[in-house]
């Protein structure tokens, strides 16, 4: 096969993956003659350049459907080119909420920034991945970014563990992934999603590609945090330094969706009863354990870890129904959970000082006293990530619920209505302990920041706002998959 | 004229934030803002009741927009006969209670009256919204509201109380939205009125029967998931009591006359013994129970809970009617006497409520024992809490005797025995109302913390009586309050006799070839 002529019309899709290497060379040169007391230059040329790439993907990046590049390797459509849209809203949104949060604890490096720009690039590259290779570069982009971005506060021993123990786990979790692909490979012949798709589907499953799905399911697993591959989670989230805790919560979900979409529902489509039987008992074990194990955590960030494991138990679900209209929920709930997120980190960045982590549920008491705005934002975040309507979490729980009626599976119905008001009871305590309780002695003021202030408040605006008026983002999520 | 509905939801809701935003700092201007709101939504809601059409069951004021047009879900609204006491009982109730705090609240108060107000317009949402989605919406968002009044207002178990109270509340609804969703995947969109003419067989019925059960159970509430009520009333702020005690339970029963009756009338039919048991048992257990409290608001949450088992046995007692006399002349009597039952438990209980406030906003005790004679030193608020506390037992010529008359009317013709357990009520009621007057009323002087208390002021007299005046209109004059609902209550009997399954499998699960002539489901 004679490679195709490079010209722009062959490589202009992937324009946002392009600027955003321009972007990190620029940084890590700008960065490095910067030296250490302009440090505010790079995040700002960072943001700039986020900026900048996600005009350039507006301007040239829209394919009217479906554009496969570089011989297969690569894979442009509408769901991609929201899902890069949304990677640099979600990255710009991370750098806001922590920039003063690492200026105080002098680890805002240039290299973090690089860092943070690689693992969004590999994010992009499994958003795009057409081809099991392309899957697993990504993959590896990402996790080796997010490895370096953990251990980055070099000098706490619990970040240097919990960065430890992710690699090591990961390392493994990645040689599943390696190990699955090749036995299908072997027994398919091909390393391409889409020539895959067809070869599964034309004749009987074979043993060997079942064995090869199950390591890729535990891959996948991993990655999610879906029990019981969910160990690492909980560590990490707790150990690293929250700003880290913020990205890694929330920008690679996007990435952990992609992963699930070409690969399974995609490139394994053939097997689909097969990945979707396995992740049933799975999704219920995460449900309930995530959920269960949440409510005695005393630390927020550890309760977030389980809360995201829980909300991981729904997006499986919607994965789990085999359906255009699942596959829907579970990029909606993506997406709204990635949002609600993003708002819970930005409040923990902003009620910590230099010298206090405010990662403590007691931290929490009283806050509402010290602090109305930041207690209302956070009221909005747990009452939405508890599903009570008006805000938009409400939204995400039903549209999984419906699919799974949908597809009728009653038993699911019922363990994800009664799971959510078990997971209500840890939301309720945080608002409990913001509004309800006399402030302790001793617990200082939360930062003024203006800026990231400003953009926790337009995200709890957007959670009501998106609660109120769920259409648009609810058809957008219903259009891009079909 | 035809925005009226949405003016009411959202004119509350709007003021709410605007006092929100004022802050505490304002607050003397957030009180005037959020009196006249709660003023306003009451004057808005009279033209609905001067232009409503009552020679029709169908909705009317509609509004039709899309809201999530990937649902088929719709921004509908509309009012019939059962929704319209509720929503203008909503709008009246709020400015009691915007009014009793008026000074008494003094932690936070932007945001108590932001909250009462935005609870009015999710409330008012809840009654006229008429797509099961929407209705949905205002009922879990009035949640939020309601727990942190308990939460930031309560007395000393407040934190137990409402975290009770919210995941009671949770629990039952999230089943009923299952139901919903299960109803909304085969009718294709969320409109209540395509829910009810769904086909549905026998056991998809008593599914949704069951699932609507446990949520408006929870709401009414029906014994035995009627524990949160006397720990969330004891523990809220006088005007928390009052909209839970005469609006929120409302919810439940209007839940019932709403969505079980009309969307699984199979069921119902087959089922109906059990919620006229459990009501029955609300009526004698719970007024037992009522009569040896020592709490002034735990026995008059204990006495709602009696009272509001009248509701439920007045709406499902058109079966065993039916049962009985072959016909459903009188079917009309219970519903009719559970809906005038709501409006009038609305105003006795609020009332109730509002007079131990009086009393503790004096002595900070709502233990009967503390008090005694207080008719010697407040001979204006003891003439009107007994008033109220005889309008409770079922005097005539008050609200209180005028549905529980027409439901115990009604249940004679079922059978005598439902008849003679429901009136015992009127025994029970009596003896527990009376024996609260005569320990904290009559009787000299116990104290001398009684002897200090003083008499209504005007902000207090004005609501109690306004409140009278309702009680005795609606006990002197319920006609035109019947008159609104009388169309609708006749259409629901018809629904709620008519099947859902095939000739065949009909006769097969109630035995009754021939029924009365309704319009099709």
């Amino acid at each position: 096969m004679t490679p195709a002529p490079l010209t722009w019309s062959t490589v202009a899709p992937a324009i946002a993956e392009i600027a955003l290497t321009c972007a990190i060379c620029l940084v890590l040169m700008v960065d490095v003659f910067a030296g250490e007391r302009r440090r505010g230059l790079t995040i700002t040329l960072t943001l700039v350049s986020l900026a900048a790439s996600a005009a350039l993907l507006i301007a040239y990046g829209q394919v009217g459907g479906r554009v496969v590049l570089f011989d297969g390797l690569y894979v442009e459509d509408t769901l991609g080119f929201v899902l890069k849209l949304a990677g640099f809203l979600f990255l710009a949104v991370v750098l806001l909420y922590s920039r003063s949060y690492m200026e105080q604890r002098q680890i805002l490096r240039g290299e973090y920034c690089v860092l943070l720009l690689t693992a969004l690039l590999g994010i992009f590259v499994l958003v795009s991945a057409n081809n099991l290779l392309t899957v697993y570069i990504g993959v590896e982009l990402l996790a080796l970014s997010v490895y370096a971005i953990i251990a980055f506060d070099r000098d706490n021993p619990i970040a240097a563990e919990s960065a430890m123990k992710y690699f090591v786990l990961s390392a493994i979790a990645s040689g599943a992934l390696l190990y699955g692909m090749s036995m299908i490979y072997g027994l398919t012949g091909t390393l391409a999603l889409d020539e895959l798709a067809t070869r599964l589907s034309a004749g009987a499953l074979s043993p060997g590609v079942i064995l090869g799905l199950v390591f890729i399911v535990v891959a996948v697993g991993f990655k999610l945090g879906v029990v019981p591959f969910h160990m690492w989670l909980p560590d990490v989230y707790q150990g690293a330094p929250t700003s880290v805790t913020l990205f890694v919560s929330t920008v690679p979900q996007i990435a952990y969706f992609s992963l699930f979409l070409r690969l399974l529902t995609h490139g394994l489509a053939g097997a689909s009863h097969q990945w979707s039987q396995m992740f049933i008992p799975l999704a219920v074990l995460t449900l309930v354990i995530g959920n269960v194990v949440a409510i005695v955590q005393s630390n927020l960030k550890r309760m977030l870890a389980y809360s995201t494991i829980g909300n991981v138990g729904f997006i499986v679900l919607g994965f789990i129904t085999g359906t255009p209209g699942g596959y829907s929920a579970a990029l909606y709930y993506t997406l709204v959970y990635v949002l609600m997120v993003l708002g819970s980190f930005g409040v923990i960045l902003l009620a910590s000082r230099k010298g206090f982590e405010a990662d403590e549920l007691d931290h929490y008491k009283g806050l509402y006293s010290r602090d109305p705005m930041l207690a209302l934002v956070m009221l909005v975040l747990m009452f939405s990530t508890a599903g009570v309507p008006p805000f938009v979490g409400f939204w995400a729980k039903l549209r999984i619920i419906q699919e799974l009626w949908a597809t009728d599976h009653p038993v699911l119905v019922g363990i994800a209505a009664g799971i959510s008001v078990i997971g209500c009871f840890y939301y309720l305590r945080i608002v409990k302990l913001m509004y309800f309780d006399p402030a302790p002695v001793g617990i200082p003021q939360p930062q003024p920041a203006g800026a990231a202030r400003f953009a926790l408040g337009l995200n709890a605006l957007a959670v009501i706002g998106l609660g109120v008026l769920p259409g648009p983002l609810l058809a957008l999520c219903a259009g891009l998959i079909h | 004229m035809h925005d009226l509905l949405s003016v009411l939801i959202w004119l509350p809701v709007l003021a709410g934030i605007v006092v929100l935003i004022l802050g505490d700092r304002l607050i003397g201007l957030g009180r005037w803002i959020a009196l006249a709101a709660s003023l306003a939504t009451l004057a808005v809601s009279i033209p609905l009741w001067t232009h409503f059409d009552t020679r029709t069951s169908a909705f009317q004021f509609l509004e039709h927009a899309p809201w999530i047009p990937t649902f088929h879900a719709f921004y509908a609204l509309g009012l019939d006969g059962i929704s319209l006491p509720l929503v203008v009982l909503t709008a009246f109730m709020t400015i009691p209670v915007i009014i009793a705090g008026w000074t008494v609240i003094e932690n936070r108060p932007a945001q108590y009256y932001a909250a009462f107000l935005i609870m009015e317009g999710l409330m008012i949402g809840v009654f006229s919204a008429t797509d099961a989605l929407l209705f949905y919406f205002f009922w879990e968002a009035m949640l939020i509201p309601m727990f942190l009044i308990i939460g930031i207002w309560g007395g000393p178990r407040r934190v137990y109380a409402t975290i009770k109270f919210f995941l009671y509340t949770f629990l039952g609804s999230i089943f009923m939205l299952v139901a919903l969703i299960y109803m909304y995947v085969k009718a294709g969109d969320y409109a209540i009125a395509s829910f009810q003419a769904l086909p549905l067989t026998l056991a998809e019925q008593r599914w949704i029967f069951v699932a609507f059960l446990l949520a408006f159970a929870v709401k009414v509430p029906m014994w035995p998931v009627h524990t949160w009520l006397p720990d969330a009333h004891v523990e809220a702020p006088t005007g928390g009591s009052v909209i839970l005690a005469a609006i929120m339970l409302k919810m439940g029963g209007y839940g019932f006359l709403r969505f079980s009756l009309p969307i699984a009338p199979d069921a119902c039919r087959q089922l109906d013994v059990l919620i006229i048991a459990l009501s029955l048992i609300a009526v004698i257990y719970i007024g037992l129970v009522a009569m040896v409290q020592s709490d002034m608001k735990k026995l008059i949450a204990y006495s709602s809970i009696t009272h509001m088992g009248f509701v439920t046995l007045g709406a499902f007692v058109v079966y065993a009617i039916l049962r009985n006399t072959g016909g459903v002349a009188g079917a009309a009597l219970g519903m009719d006497g559970a809906m005038v039952q709501m409006v009038s438990h609305g105003l006795i209980s609020g009332a109730l409520f509002l007079c131990v406030g009086v009393l503790y906003d004096r002595l900070h005790s709502r233990e009967i024992a503390t008090y005694g004679g207080v008719v010697n030193v407040m001979p204006k608020f003891a003439a009107l809490m007994v008033l109220f506390c005889l309008a409770n037992t079922g005097l005539p010529g008050t609200s209180g005797f005028v549905g529980e008359f027409m439901v115990v009317l009604a249940s004679f013709k079922a059978s005598f025995w439902y008849a003679v357990l429901a009136a015992t009520t009127l025994v029970l009621s009596a003896a527990y109302s009376l024996w609260l007057v005569k320990r904290v009323i009559f009787g000299a002087v116990s104290s001398p913390k009684v002897a200090s208390l003083e008499d209504l002021n005007g902000r207090e007299a004005v609501v109690l009586g306004a409140l009278a005046l309702a009680v005795l209109l609606v006990g002197v004059w319920p006609a035109p309050l019947l008159n609104v609902m009388d169309a609708s209550v006749r259409h629901l009997v018809d629904q709620a006799v008519s099947t859902k399954l095939p000739l065949t499998a009909m006769t097969a699960v109630h035995g009754l070839p021939a029924l009365p002539a309704g319009p099709p489901p």
